[in-house]
């Protein structure tokens, strides 16, 4: 299982999944640096990400403990999320996702 | 017991970092007749633990099964209150460089110089430094018309200025310079804030009263030539919206950390974290520890716990150092009389 992680330069990194591993800790499984300063306790935006609008639906909505830290964190849209609070599954084999400004 | 002299201090430990581990070192720095000035960026103890989760649960602090970060910190200076540290808040260590004395110099960048004979970087991720927007040439305008906090309140009486942000320091700076602004406008990527109760019903009221502008909308670019704002770009409902004008803008979307001058003072750094050897936690400079998440070596974990055992070997090492013509003494504290005397309890009279 993969997901796809687009960097700030937006070059596309195919990166190895584990199921029940945040993304954060996908992303940085995968080499590819993301700031998540607090080690994903969902404390300070700090790994911000774009989900592909494609694969939102797929993906459990955000708590409002996330809705509220994404204060913190820089640009954000509809498809802004957390990467530390979203947990990777089976059915999110292939989800597409791209760092945000302030992330790394 | 915070200070701001400006006389030189002379001490045996400088600590870099108020956090958990830099706390505890005090702890085992005081079991060993060391004497400790902390520095910490923030206007309080507890590192991480008090500016990022205060609130949230940790559980693996060994033999507590849960408590939170604010408790930690509560706990950890409780414990260590027998040795009497010195804190120096909301001060960034900036330099440090050696005496002829062979004494290290360590200079803030509030005025204060400590001159110690050992240095303990526990200083974690680095300093906590306010969140930039990342908005193209915004360091063109910070100091002059962007700003991250709020020095003197004069400075913008007059003044049209933006207040980008959603907590509580966004509000609370609102409401306090709304009356002498010319105009104030917040604002916040939604319609929604986390900030006291009472200070977003403020802020209501001087928007509904036609005081104030509240726009719901991201930051997206500033205007204005030789680092003078005269305008901000916003974009509302993914839309540019047209630039806004003003004079100044104050962005507040938290901390973050960054190294910091750390990096210059002349110690080994490997990715931004210092190496250190495991016998000790000494850098490749003899006299200048380091001790906690900012020190890697193999197998290194950065965890709270790999901290404090850190804290008790750096200690052993410090007592080298700054008693040299004392041997070593291994005690426990739990039937040490010399180590009890120090901590302030009473032997049970058993």
């Amino acid at each position: 299982m993969r997901i796809i992680c687009t960097d700030m330069d937006g070059k596309d990194h195919e990166l190895q999944a584990t199921e029940e591993w945040s993304i954060m800790e996908i992303i940085r499984e995968g080499g590819i640096p993301i700031l998540a300063q607090c080690g994903g306790s969902c404390a300070c935006a700090t790994c911000h990400v774009y989900v592909d609008p494609a694969w939102k639906a797929k993906l459990p909505e955000p708590n409002e403990e996330e809705i509220g830290m994404l204060d913190g964190a820089f640009d954000v849209n509809e498809n802004s999320r957390l990467s530390c609070q979203m947990l990777f599954t089976e059915k999110l084999d292939g989800l597409k996702i791209k760092l945000a400004p302030g992330s790394i | 017991m915070n200070s701001a002299q400006t006389a030189v201090i002379t001490t045996d430990a400088a600590i870099i970092g108020a956090g958990p581990v830099g706390l505890f070192s005090v702890f085992e720095l005081g079991l060993n007749d060391i004497k400790c000035h902390l520095i910490d960026i923030l206007d309080k103890p507890g590192g991480q633990c008090a500016e990022l989760y205060p609130e949230k649960p940790i559980y693996d602090i060994p033999a507590v099964p849960v408590c939170t970060g604010a408790e930690l910190t509560e706990r950890l200076l409780e414990q260590i209150a027998p040795f009497k540290p010195t804190f120096h808040f909301g001060q960034m260590a900036e330099s440090l460089s050696k005496t002829p004395e062979g004494l290290w110099r360590l200079t803030t960048d509030g005025g204060t110089v400590i001159e110690s004979k050992i240095v303990i970087i526990a200083a974690g991720g680095g300093s906590f430094v306010p969140k930039r927007p990342p908005i193209k040439g915004i360091e063109a305008y910070e100091g002059t018309s962007v700003f991250y906090s709020v020095r003197k309140m004069e400075q913008f009486r007059g003044k049209n200025i933006v207040i980008a942000g959603g907590g509580d320091s966004a509000l609370d700076w609102t409401i306090n310079l709304q009356p002498i602004a010319k105009r104030v406008t917040l604002v916040h990527r939604r319609d929604d804030f986390r900030a006291a109760p009472d200070s977003v019903s403020k802020m209501r009221a001087l928007v509904a009263e036609g005081k104030m502008d509240l726009k719901i909308a991201n930051l997206s670019g500033l205007n204005g030539a030789d680092g003078k704002l005269d305008s901000v770009h916003l974009v509302e409902d993914g839309k540019d919206a047209a630039a806004h004008a003003c004079d100044a803008m104050l962005a507040f979307y938290g901390l973050t950390m960054k190294l910091g001058p750390v990096a210059n003072f002349g110690i080994n750094l490997h990715e931004n974290l210092i190496p250190v050897n495991t016998a000790d936690f000494e850098t490749n400079v003899p006299g200048i520890f380091a001790i906690g998440d900012i020190n890697n070596y193999p197998g290194k974990m950065k965890l709270i716990l790999s901290g404090f055992h850190e804290a008790a070997l750096m200690a052993k090492k410090a007592f080298a150092v700054i008693h040299p013509d004392r041997r070593y003494r291994f005690q426990y504290t739990t039937s040490s009389s010399d180590l009890q005397g120090k901590l302030g309890v009473t032997e049970a009279a058993e």
